[in-house]
């Protein structure tokens, strides 16, 4: 599973641009489901056939990783920019990029008063390029860059970029390899354009149209020092939501994953995420609605170039998506 | 003048009733052109193709930022709110036409005689303006103009030069005029024009048209900022006017679809068609919800650069509009 997850994290797909991680996980599902194809919005939706009258269940993590988006070139060369999903001006200061061809950007900023000052229009990326000319035959307006950042194991720890959210697809990976048998038609899906606004599952659920729905995501944690207050912490299992800014989980729902969670003797915590949304926002209120749940990574500087999560946490999440998988529902 | 027709009707979001009309009354005229109105009030112009070609829509939405009367003084004055993004600074002293009748008026705030120093230094909040119709007292003005009663900007749309015109509600009645320049064409593909409503209070309509269409894809033409001008460095400039239709790469509601994009550039590129980047990812277009209804629909935006949206008066370019309606309509032959 540690291959997966690196091979996943040094991946190019920011929102919008997933084609490359849809083609891996492609390549790595196919063989554990019957079904695998991609939707209009990039949506990878993998299926594992059931009996019958199965229900339908729907699991999604999403492929797509925040990251800046190119709004000008100047006839220096230098390259403004904007956003793509939650990123932090201040978190870019020094920071390398990576676009699809491979080249390496670097940011810097126009002269500042007070440090606090600091916003993207103030900023540039720097591709080494001494001319428009010269930049343009590399970067088109539009084209998109990610983190540029490595993956490192340190004892249980991974620190990578993006572990939001593939250390997810990397869960689901892993729980369709460990399911053997399920009284239930699954639905592994990838979804795309998660962290504009939760875009692509909402196409995913009207299509999969599904029975139930569970959200893959990372969530924040309580446990360093000074943090703001959060009963989450790296290391203590999975984390079952009980309520982010788009979704208040179905109790159904809720109950089914923390009875699994005690019978089965899987570490687990509630996860309360005061700010922050996930899939399960667009899942549940798809067509007539859908109870929804997720199962959240606990995880440390979500939207760094290093984020942190505890590879135990991660198996724990495994083993409870594969023992809701493999029992009837109540 | 089509434009000038366009510009100037009343069609303040949920109050579209004028616009709509006149755009029924010009999509009528068109050739093969059948019409529906649907439950909130969008126009859908359905145009069969020559072919076996995709089901293509195109959409742009009918409504105008404007004024909502919300209360009358004793005085005969009237109280409003905003309906859509409307800069307050933008508003004092311009005339405005209220409700079906259009009433003239314009809005009044406390004069610069009567101002304390530090309230010249600070804009007008909504409740130091007002909206003033003549009326002698409250009987009066509540007789002309119930509460709810939505108010525009009184400008006729005007040249400016061969090339630059200026006029209200550019955004998006330029997106009507180019769907209506296209509909006198025929295509092989399957075409359908959407005129939407509620575009400037969330987008609200063209979920409900995307829905009842259902297109293979779509395309969405709107009037979009400006901002070429001093004060602004360069990399903020979003568009320019004079430079071609600007294609979205990203805004706050929509990641257009790739394949579209590119082959729009192809299309501009192949006709000799100026074009250029929208090169700001700030804003929010009916294409975010197109984009996401039932299964997914692939879309992207184009957009005529105007300055001084939402405001009583704002600038475009001919040409610019001419070129839209160029790639639009190259495009579509491409199906």
């Amino acid at each position: 599973m540690q291959d997966v997850i690196k091979q996943l994290v040094e991946l190019y797909g920011p929102t919008g641009r997933e084609d490359e991680v849809a083609e891996y996980i492609t390549e790595v599902m196919r063989p554990l489901v019957d079904q695998v194809y991609a939707d209009t919005m990039g949506n990878l939706i993998a299926i594992k056939r059931g009996p019958a009258d199965a229900k339908k269940i729907m699991l999604a993590a999403h492929m797509d990783e925040i990251g800046v988006i190119i709004t000008d070139i100047d006839e220096h060369g230098f390259l403004r920019f904007s956003n793509v999903g939650g990123v932090s001006a201040f978190t870019l200061i020094g920071q390398r990029v990576r676009f699809a061809d491979g080249t390496i950007g670097v940011f810097g900023q126009e002269k500042l008063d007070e440090i606090k000052d600091l916003k993207y229009s103030k900023m540039f990326i720097d591709i080494g390029a001494t001319s428009r000319e010269e930049a343009e035959a590399r970067i088109n307006i539009g084209d998109v860059a990610v983190y540029h950042r490595e993956y490192t194991l340190q004892g249980q720890r991974v620190i990578a970029k993006s572990l939001d959210d593939r250390i997810g697809c990397a869960v689901l990976i892993e729980t369709a390899r460990r399911l053997k048998e399920s009284p239930h038609e699954v639905y592994f899906v990838f979804t795309t354009q998660e962290e504009v606004g939760l875009r692509g599952a909402r196409t995913a659920a009207y299509s999969v149209d599904p029975d139930y729905g569970i959200a893959v995501d990372v969530t924040d944690t309580g446990d360093t020092p000074e943090a703001h207050r959060m009963a989450v912490s790296l290391g203590k299992g999975a984390a079952i939501k009980v309520k982010d800014s788009s979704v208040i989980t179905h109790p159904a729902v809720k109950d089914l994953l923390v009875n699994t969670a005690k019978a089965q003797g899987i570490a687990y915590q509630m996860e309360v995420l005061e700010r922050g949304g996930t899939d399960a926002g667009s899942i549940h209120l798809s067509r007539s609605g859908v109870p929804t749940g997720a199962v959240s990574i606990p995880a440390r500087y979500i939207h760094s170039p290093s984020e942190m999560v505890d590879l135990g946490d991660v198996d724990d999440c495994v083993k409870l998506l594969v023992a809701v998988l493999e029992a009837p529902l109540i | 003048m089509l434009l000038a027709r366009l510009s100037e009707a009343a069609g303040v979001s949920g109050q579209e009733t004028e616009i709509r009309d006149l755009i029924k009354k010009e999509a009528a005229s068109r050739p093969g052109v059948e019409l529906k109105t649907d439950a909130l009030g969008n126009v859908l112009a359905y145009k069969q193709g020559k072919g076996h070609g995709p089901k293509v829509m195109l959409t742009a939405h009918m409504d105008e930022v404007g004024l909502m009367v919300v209360g009358v003084e004793d005085s005969g004055l009237l109280r409003f709110k905003p309906v859509g993004g409307i800069d307050r600074r933008v508003l004092v002293a311009k005339q405005v036409l209220v409700g079906p009748d259009k009433i003239p008026g314009v809005i009044g705030s406390k004069p610069i005689h009567l101002q304390k120093r530090d309230e010249r230094n600070t804009p007008f909040q909504w409740q130091e303006l007002y909206i003033d119709i003549g009326a002698k007292d409250k009987k009066e003005a509540e007789k002309l103009v119930p509460l709810g009663t939505t108010t525009i900007f009184a400008t006729t749309l005007q040249k400016l030069s061969d090339e630059i015109t200026i006029g209200k509600a550019l955004d998006d009645r330029v997106g009507c005029y180019v769907l209506l320049e296209l509909l006198a064409n025929d295509y092989d593909c399957d075409l359908v024009c959407a005129f939407t409503v509620q575009e400037e209070v969330g987008l609200r309509g063209a979920g409900v048209a995307a829905y009842a269409v259902t297109p293979d894809l779509a395309l969405n033409i709107e009037g979009t900022t400006a901002s070429d001008v001093p004060d602004v460095p360069e990399h903020g400039y979003a568009t320019s006017v004079g430079k071609g239709p600007a294609l979205t790469i990203m805004d706050r509601t929509s990641i257009p679809a790739r394949p579209l994009v590119e082959k729009l550039q192809e299309v501009a590129e192949k006709e000799n068609i100026p074009i250029q980047f929208r090169r700001a990812t700030t804003g929010g277009t009916d294409a975010g919800k197109i984009q996401l209804t039932k299964g997914g629909i692939p879309v992207a935006g184009i957009s005529v650069p105007c300055r001084y949206i939402h405001s009583p008066a704002s600038v475009a370019s001919l040409s610019d509009i001419q070129a839209t309606i160029s790639l639009v309509k190259a495009f579509l032959r491409t199906l």
